[in-house]
C-alpha cells in the first residue's frame, strides 16, 4: 500500500498522525463570527454564522443552542441564497396611478412617503371606527407584538395565521391538558420507549423531530407513524399505519375502547390530575343537562366511596369514584365523567372492528397497537428518584414515567373534525398517565396554563382608544363572543361567532372573502404581513385572487386599500396598493419570546433574539421597526409617554424597557437593572448586549423537582406563579370532560341561560359538533359530497427542504424540487389507467387542475396527494418564465373552497373545524382521470405573467457564488509519477 | 488511515440537509465556487457532491421507503483515479481522500464514467471535474474548534445519521458505528472496495403486548366496581 514519500514536509495532524502539509485554505483573519435566529422556517434554531468580505461564507447550527444543539436542516443551510434572492422587495412602492391592482404595476416611493400616506389613513380609521382596520400576519414569529399593536390602534380585525395552520392543535391540548404539541410540548426524546407520530409529513418541528428519531432510534425504541404517505420521518418508522385521512379520532379512540375494555389505564392518574371523577348532572334535553353538579360556592361535586356522599370535587384527600351513578340532594340524576366515557367508548361504535370498516387500519394492528402502548406504559414504567411535592402538599420521592409519547401536527388538525381528533389523542395519553410524565408528553415552559388560559377576546371597538384586551383568546361560554345583541359577527372572519366560537387563532383564510361580501361588514384598510393570500395561503385560489380586484358599481375597490408587507416578491405583493419592504431575517432585530411562540425545551425556559448580521444593501425597513414607528406617530397609549412624546426610539429599544406587566417584558434573561434577575425584573438597559454575549439566547434551567407533573407539582406551580407564566399557582386540572364545550352544545339545543344562536344552521352545528368529549364525526366536507362522484382524498404535505412558498425562489433549494406531481398509489393508478408520469385530470366541487402523475407504493389507496407551495405564478419570487415551478408546478387550492358545498345550510358557511375554524385544507374530496392524449403537457389553471417590479436585478443563467478565490489543492509531480498509493 | 463516512440508513429521513450543507461550504472552499446552471430558470441543476436518492421496496401497504445518500466512497481501489489520462484524480496516500486537481484536470468526463456511484460532478464553467473532498479544507483547520473538524455534511446531520473518521482506527466513531451495526459497502462486487459504509435499516422493533386478563373493565362498569384512590 505505501508508497515512496515525497519531500514535502509531514506534521501532526488533528489526527495524531503524519499528514502532509496542508495550505491555508481559510483565512480566518479576514472572518467574523455572529450569532442570530435561524428564520427559514418556524424552528427557530440557533445559527452561528462566518462572514467573509462582507458576504456569508457559512451558517451553521449553533452547537449551544438549546433548540437545535449544532444541527441544522437544508432550508437552515440555504440561508445564503435567501440572502442574495433576486425576489428580494428593494424599495417602497405604491400601485402606479391609472393602472388596475393585480397587474404588478408599481412606481418606487420613499419612506417618508409611504409612513406618512400610512398614517394619514390610519389615523383617520382609528378616529372613526377603528374595526375598518384588518391586519392579518402570515408566518410572523412576534405575534406579542403585532397583537400589541392591533389592540393599542383598537381593532379586533387582528389575527395571525394560526386558523389556516394548527389551531385544532393548539386549541384541543389548551383545553385539556394545558398544552399541547410542538411549541407547547414535546416527547420526553431522552426516556421515551414508544412514539407515535400522528399526521406529521416532514415538518413542525423540522430539526428536533429529527434529533428526537435520533434519540429514540439509539435507545431501541418504537416508532410508530400515522399517515396516508410514507415519506420523511415515516421511512425510517417501524411500523407505518396508512389511515385514511380524516378519520384519526376513530383510530385514537378505538385504541381507547381497547385499554378501557382491558382495564389498561392508569386509575391514579385519573382521579389525582383529571376531572374523570367529577359529577355531570344527567337530564337529557333540560337545562343544566351536562353541567358539572357545583355547590353553592360553585365547586364541582364528586362522590366520596369512604364518607359515601357528595364532597368538593377539588379538596385534597377525598376518595372520589371513578365509575357510578349517583343523585343530588334533591334526585338530580348524576354520573361521573368517566360513566359517560365508558358508555360510549366502550360502545360498538369504537370497536376495532368497526374502526377498521372507517380508517381502513385492521382491527388486528388496532388491537396489537392498543396493547402494545399498554405493555410500554405499565409494565416498562419508569421511575426518576427526585423529591418533589403535589399540590395537596403529599411528599414523594420519585416521579413514575409512562414512556410513551405522541405529536400530532397538521394531518391531524387541518380537517374539520380536527379539534375532536386532537383531544382524543390526548385522551390516549391521559388514560396511559403518559403526559407530562418521564418518558411521556412534556409540557414546555411557560406551559402548562390553566384549562383554558384566562384571557378573554376582545370585542369593544371605541373609536380612538386601544381594546379593553387581546383580540384573540379563549373564550368558556357563550358569553365571550365576539357577537352583536342580534347575534351577528363582530369580527371580520366571524372568529368567535356561532360558526367558529372557539377560533381562538382568528379565520386569516376568511378575511378575503368576507370584507369583499361586506358580510358582516365593509372595511377600508386591510394589511397582510407576510402571508401569500393571493396564492398558496387562500382556499380557491383564483376566486380569491378575483375578489381582491372586486369593484363596487362606483368604480371603487371593495377592499378599498391594500398594505402588503413582505421581503419577497409573492404573488400578493402584486396586489398591493402600498408596498412595505421588510428585511430579509439576517438584517432584522426580533425577539422569539415567551410571551408569543415560545423555544423552550421541557426543562429549560428559553428565549432569543435576532440581531442583524448584516446592513441590507436595498432602502428596506424591518417590519417590527415599522410598527413601532407607525405606534409612536399614531400615539398608542403603550408607545407615548405621559408628556405625550414617543416612548421608544425603534423596536430594540422598544423590545429592552417595554414591560408588559411589572417586571415581564418580551425578553426573559438577564432582567433587572444590572442584569441580575432571570424571568422577571426591570429592564435592563444592557440586555441585549447580553444576548449578544450569550450567542442569541437564554436558557433558565429548571431545578429537578419542577421537571414532571407541574399541573399537580406544588413548587412548579409556585414557580410559575412567581415568573409570570401563570396568574394562580392554584393545580391546573386536565379536562377530560369539557363543560366548556357543553354550554356551547346547551346553546345550540336551546338549553343556556345567555346567548343562544338564532340560525337553525348554527344550532345544528353547536348541537352536533360541541361534544363534551371526543367522537369521531365524518368531516364537514365528506358529508356533503357525493363520494361516488368524487372518491379520493385529497391532501398536501410540506417537504422537509421548503418551508411554504417561501423557497421557490432559493436557487440550491429549488434545484431538490422545482415542481411537484401528484402522488398516488401505484396499482389504484394502473387499475385506472394512469400511467406513471403521465398529466391527469383531478377535480372537486370546487374546480379542477391538470397536473403530472406519479405512482408510488407508499400512499393509502383512497389518496392523491401533493406537496405544498411548490407552484407559482409566472414572473413571481425572482423566477423566469420558464420556471418548472409555473410550467409544471401546481397548487392543490384550486380545489379547496373556503366555504361548504352543502346546500343545506342557508348563507355560505366557512369550510372549517365548526368549533375553532380551523381552516379544513385536508377535506378535500376529488376525482382523477387520464389527461387527453393532446393535453400531455402543461398546467391547468395557468395565470398571465406576472411584471417584473422596478429595481428587479437581471439573473444571470449561471450562478458561482463564493466568498473568495479558492485556495486549491495541488497533487504533486511525485505522486504523480509513483501513482499514488495504488503500486502493490 | 482510511478516512471516510458512515451513512445510517436506518435514520435518514431524507432531508436533504447534509447535500445543501455541503453544496455551502464548498461553494466557498477548495473546490469552489459549485456552479449552479440556471439557478432561477427552466431546469435548474448545479454541482453537488452529495445527493440523496429515494427508493421504495416492496408493495403497499407493507412497502417501505428508503432515502440514500450518495457521495465519493473513496475507493481504496478507485477506478476514477486509474481511468484518469492526466494525472488530476488522485487517492490522497496519507489520509486515503481520492480528490481533484483542478490544474490538471481537463474534464475528459473518463472518471465520471468509470464511477459506478455517480459521485463526480463536472463543473462546465470551469471546465474541470469536482467531489467529495471529504472536506479536506475543514477537517485538518486547526483555528477550527477540534469538534468542528468533520466535513459539512456530518456536522449538520440532524438524525446523526452519518457520522466520519478513519477506519484504520478501531476506536473511531466510524469504526464503531460501522461494527455494531454490521456496514455494509455498496457494490462490493465491482472490486472498488469503498471506504465509506452504510449502515442497513433495522428490523422492526418488536414491543410485547399487555396481557390481557378477565374480569374486565365491562363487567365492572356494570357493576360499578370502584378502586378507592386518595386524592
Amino acid at each position: 500500500m505505501a508508497t515512496k514519500q515525497d519531500k514535502i514536509s509531514f506534521k501532526k495532524d488533528a489526527f495524531g498522525k503524519n499528514a502532509s502539509k496542508l495550505p491555508e485554505f481559510e483565512n480566518h483573519k479576514q472572518q467574523t463570527q455572529k450569532n442570530t435566529t435561524c428564520y427559514m422556517c418556524a424552528c427557530r434554531c440557533g445559527i452561528k454564522v462566518t462572514l467573509e468580505n462582507n458576504k456569508i461564507r457559512y451558517i451553521q447550527g449553533e452547537p449551544t443552542h438549546p433548540v437545535n444543539k449544532g444541527v441544522l436542516c437544508a432550508k437552515g443551510n440555504a440561508g445564503i441564497m435567501k440572502q442574495i434572492s433576486p425576489a428580494r422587495l428593494r424599495q417602497p412602492m405604491m400601485r402606479k396611478p391609472g393602472a388596475e391592482r393585480g397587474t404588478s404595476e408599481f412606481v418606487p416611493i420613499s419612506w417618508d412617503e409611504a409612513l406618512d400616506m400610512l398614517t394619514e389613513r390610519l389615523q383617520k380609521i382609528r378616529e372613526t371606527d377603528p374595526k375598518k382596520l384588518a391586519f392579518f400576519t402570515g408566518r410572523d414569529q412576534m405575534q406579542a407584538l403585532t397583537g400589541l399593536w392591533a389592540q393599542q390602534f383598537g381593532t379586533i380585525n387582528w389575527a395571525a395565521h394560526g386558523g389556516f395552520c394548527s389551531v385544532n392543535m393548539a386549541a384541543a391540548g389548551l383545553y385539556t391538558t394545558g398544552f399541547s404539541f410542538w411549541e407547547f410540548g414535546d416527547p420526553d426524546w431522552d426516556k421515551t420507549k414508544y412514539f407515535m407520530l400522528w399526521g406529521v409529513a416532514e415538518d413542525h418541528a423540522s430539526n428536533p423531530m429529527k434529533m428526537g428519531i435520533n434519540k429514540l432510534k439509539e435507545r431501541g425504541g418504537k416508532f410508530v407513524a400515522i399517515n396516508p404517505v410514507r415519506t420523511g420521518y415515516q421511512a425510517v418508522a417501524d411500523e407505518w399505519v396508512p389511515i385514511k385521512p380524516g378519520t384519526d379520532a376513530m383510530l385514537a379512540l378505538s385504541l381507547v375502547h381497547v385499554l378501557l375494555k382491558n382495564e389498561l389505564f392508569d386509575w391514579e392518574f385519573l382521579v389525582r390530575y383529571t376531572n374523570a371523577h367529577y359529577l355531570v348532572v344527567d337530564t337529557p334535553r333540560k337545562k343544566g343537562d351536562g353541567l358539572f353538579l357545583r355547590n353553592n360556592e360553585g365547586v364541582p361535586q364528586s362522590w366520596d366511596l369512604e364518607k359515601e356522599c357528595l364532597v368538593n370535587a377539588t379538596d385534597p384527600k377525598i376518595k372520589p369514584a371513578l365509575l357510578g351513578k349517583y343523585k343530588a340532594a334533591d334526585g338530580t340524576p348524576l354520573k361521573t365523567v368517566f360513566t359517560i366515557m365508558t358508555e360510549r367508548y366502550l360502545s360498538d361504535e369504537y370497536t376495532p372492528e368497526n374502526a377498521s370498516k372507517i380508517c381502513g387500519v385492521s382491527a388486528e394492528q388496532i388491537e396489537k397497537i392498543a396493547l402494545e402502548l399498554a405493555h410500554v406504559a405499565f409494565k416498562e414504567s419508569i421511575e426518576v428518584e427526585t423529591e418533589w411535592t403535589d399540590w395537596t402538599g403529599r411528599k414523594h420521592d420519585k416521579f413514575i414515567g409512562r414512556p410513551v409519547s405522541m405529536h400530532a401536527m397538521r394531518g391531524i388538525s387541518a380537517h374539520s373534525n380536527g379539534f375532536q381528533a386532537c383531544r382524543a389523542i390526548h385522551f390516549l395519553q391521559v388514560l396511559l398517565g403518559s403526559v407530562d410524565c418521564p418518558g411521556g408528553h412534556l409540557a414546555k415552559p411557560p406551559y402548562p396554563k390553566h384549562v383554558a388560559p384566562p384571557i378573554k377576546p376582545g370585542k369593544k371597538v371605541v373609536p380612538g382608544q386601544p381594546l379593553e384586551s387581546f383580540p384573540l383568546g379563549f373564550p368558556t361560554e357563550p358569553e365571550d363572543l365576539a357577537i352583536d345583541d342580534e347575534g351577528n359577527p363582530l369580527r371580520i372572519d366571524k372568529a368567535y361567532s356561532w360558526e367558529a366560537p372557539i377560533a381562538n387563532h382568528g379565520l386569516m383564510h376568511m378575511a378575503i372573502t368576507n370584507a369583499v361580501a361586506g358580510d358582516p361588514y365593509e372595511i377600508d384598510t386591510m394589511i397582510f404581513f407576510m402571508a401569500n393570500m393571493a396564492w398558496n395561503s387562500t382556499m380557491n385560489t383564483t376566486k380569491m385572487r378575483e375578489n381582491l380586484c372586486a369593484k363596487n358599481e362606483d368604480g371603487e375597490y371593495k377592499i378599498p386599500f391594500l398594505v402588503v408587507c413582505d421581503a419577497f416578491d409573492s404573488e400578493t405583493v402584486g396586489y398591493a396598493d402600498l408596498v412595505i419592504p421588510d428585511t430579509t431575517y439576517l438584517e432584522r432585530y426580533d425577539t422569539i419570546s415567551i410571551l408569543d411562540r415560545p423555544i423552550s425545551e421541557p426543562h429549560a425556559v428559553c428565549d432569543s433574539i435576532r440581531a442583524p448580521i448584516l446592513e441590507p444593501d436595498r432602502d428596506v425597513r424591518p417590519w417590527q421597526t415599522v410598527l413601532v414607528e407607525l405606534a409612536s406617530r399614531l400615539k398608542f397609549p403603550a408607545f407615548t409617554s405621559d408628556n405625550g412624546e414617543r416612548k421608544f426610539k425603534d423596536y430594540k429599544d422598544f423590545i429592552i424597557n417595554y414591560e408588559k406587566s411589572p417586571g415581564v417584558g418580551f425578553l426573559a434573561g438577564w432582567r433587572g437593572e444590572n442584569g441580575e434577575n432571570s424571568l422577571k425584573g426591570k429592564p435592563n438597559p444592557k440586555q441585549w448586549e447580553k444576548y449578544i454575549e450569550n450567542k442569541c439566547f437564554f436558557e433558565y434551567k429548571l431545578a429537578d423537582n419542577h421537571k414532571y407533573f407541574r399541573g399537580a407539582n406544588k413548587d412548579y406551580l409556585e414557580f410559575a406563579k412567581k415568573s409570570g407564566f401563570n396568574a394562580s399557582s392554584e393545580p391546573i386540572i386536565i379536562e377530560l370532560y369539557s363543560e366548556k364545550l357543553q354550554k356551547f352544545k346547551l346553546a345550540g339545543m336551546g338549553l343556556y341561560d345567555g346567548p343562544q344562536p338564532k340560525k337553525e344552521r348554527d344550532q345544528f352545528r353547536l348541537s352536533r359538533f360541541f361534544d363534551p368529549i371526543p367522537e369521531y364525526y365524518i368531516p364537514l366536507e365528506h358529508r356533503c359530497t357525493f363520494s361516488k362522484a368524487f372518491p379520493f382524498y385529497a391532501i398536501t404535505q410540506r417537504p422537509m427542504f421548503m418551508y411554504h412558498s417561501w423557497d421557490s425562489q432559493n436557487a440550491w433549494l429549488r434545484q431538490l424540487q422545482a415542481h411537484n406531481y401528484m402522488h398516488m398509489n401505484k396499482d389504484k393508478g394502473e387499475e385506472l389507467g394512469i400511467k406513471d408520469l403521465s398529466w391527469v385530470w383531478v377535480e372537486s366541487n370546487t374546480g379542477k387542475i391538470k397536473v403530472q402523475v406519479k405512482l408510488m407504493e407508499g400512499c393509502q389507496s383512497d389518496t392523491l396527494w401533493t406537496w405544498n407551495a411548490i407552484g407559482k405564478q409566472k414572473g413571481k419570487w425572482g423566477l423566469s418564465d420558464d420556471a418548472n415551478e409555473s410550467t409544471k408546478g401546481f397548487l392543490m387550492n384550486h380545489l379547496i373552497n373556503e366555504h361548504l358545498p352543502c346546500a343545506d345550510t342557508g348563507s355560505p358557511v366557512t369550510n372549517s373545524d365548526p368549533i375553532t375554524g380551523q381552516a379544513a385544507w385536508y377535506d378535500l374530496k376529488v376525482n382523477v382521470y387520464p389527461a387527453a392524449d393532446d393535453e400531455q403537457f402543461g398546467v391547468y389553471p395557468n395565470f398571465e405573467a406576472a411584471k417584473n417590479l422596478p429595481g428587479r436585478p437581471e439573473t444571470k443563467d449561471v450562478l458561482r457564488y463564493n466568498t473568495k478565490k479558492p485556495v486549491r489543492l495541488s497533487r504533486s509531480l511525485i505522486d504523480i509519477l509513483t501513482k499514488g498509493g495504488f503500486e502493490k | 488511515m482510511r478516512l471516510g463516512l458512515v451513512v445510517d440508513l436506518d435514520k435518514c429521513v431524507g432531508c436533504n440537509a447534509c447535500a445543501i450543507a455541503c453544496k455551502q461550504w464548498n461553494t466557498s472552499g477548495t473546490s469552489g465556487s459549485l456552479t449552479d446552471y440556471r439557478p432561477y430558470g427552466a431546469d435548474p441543476s448545479g454541482v453537488f457532491f452529495n445527493r440523496i436518492r429515494h427508493y421504495e421496496t416492496g408493495n403497499y401497504p407493507d412497502s417501505k421507503t428508503v432515502h440514500f445518500p450518495m457521495s465519493c466512497m473513496h475507493c481504496e481501489e478507485a477506478a476514477c483515479v486509474t481511468v484518469c489520462p492526466t494525472g488530476a484524480s488522485y487517492k490522497r496516500e496519507e489520509d486515503g481522500i481520492v480528490l481533484v486537481d483542478p490544474e490538471k484536470c481537463m474534464g475528459c468526463n473518463y472518471c465520471a464514467w468509470a464511477c459506478p456511484y455517480g459521485a463526480r460532478e463536472l463543473d462546465r464553467e470551469e471546465g474541470i471535474m469536482k467531489k467529495c473532498t471529504l472536506c479536506v479544507d475543514r477537517i485538518y483547520d486547526e483555528n477550527l474548534p477540534k469538534e468542528e473538524r468533520k466535513p459539512a455534511c456530518v456536522m449538520t446531520c440532524p438524525t446523526t445519521a452519518r457520522y466520519f473518521g478513519d477506519f484504520d482506527d478501531p476506536n473511531s466513531d466510524v469504526s464503531i458505528a460501522s461494527s455494531k451495526r454490521d456496514g455494509q459497502e455498496l457494490f462490493p462486487e465491482l472490486g472498488y472496495k469503498p471506504v465509506n459504509q452504510y449502515l442497513s435499516p433495522r428490523k422492526k422493533v418488536e414491543i410485547k403486548q399487555h396481557e390481557i386478563s378477565e374480569p374486565d373493565l365491562v363487567r365492572k362498569v356494570k357493576d360499578w366496581v370502584n378502586k378507592v384512590v386518595e386524592l
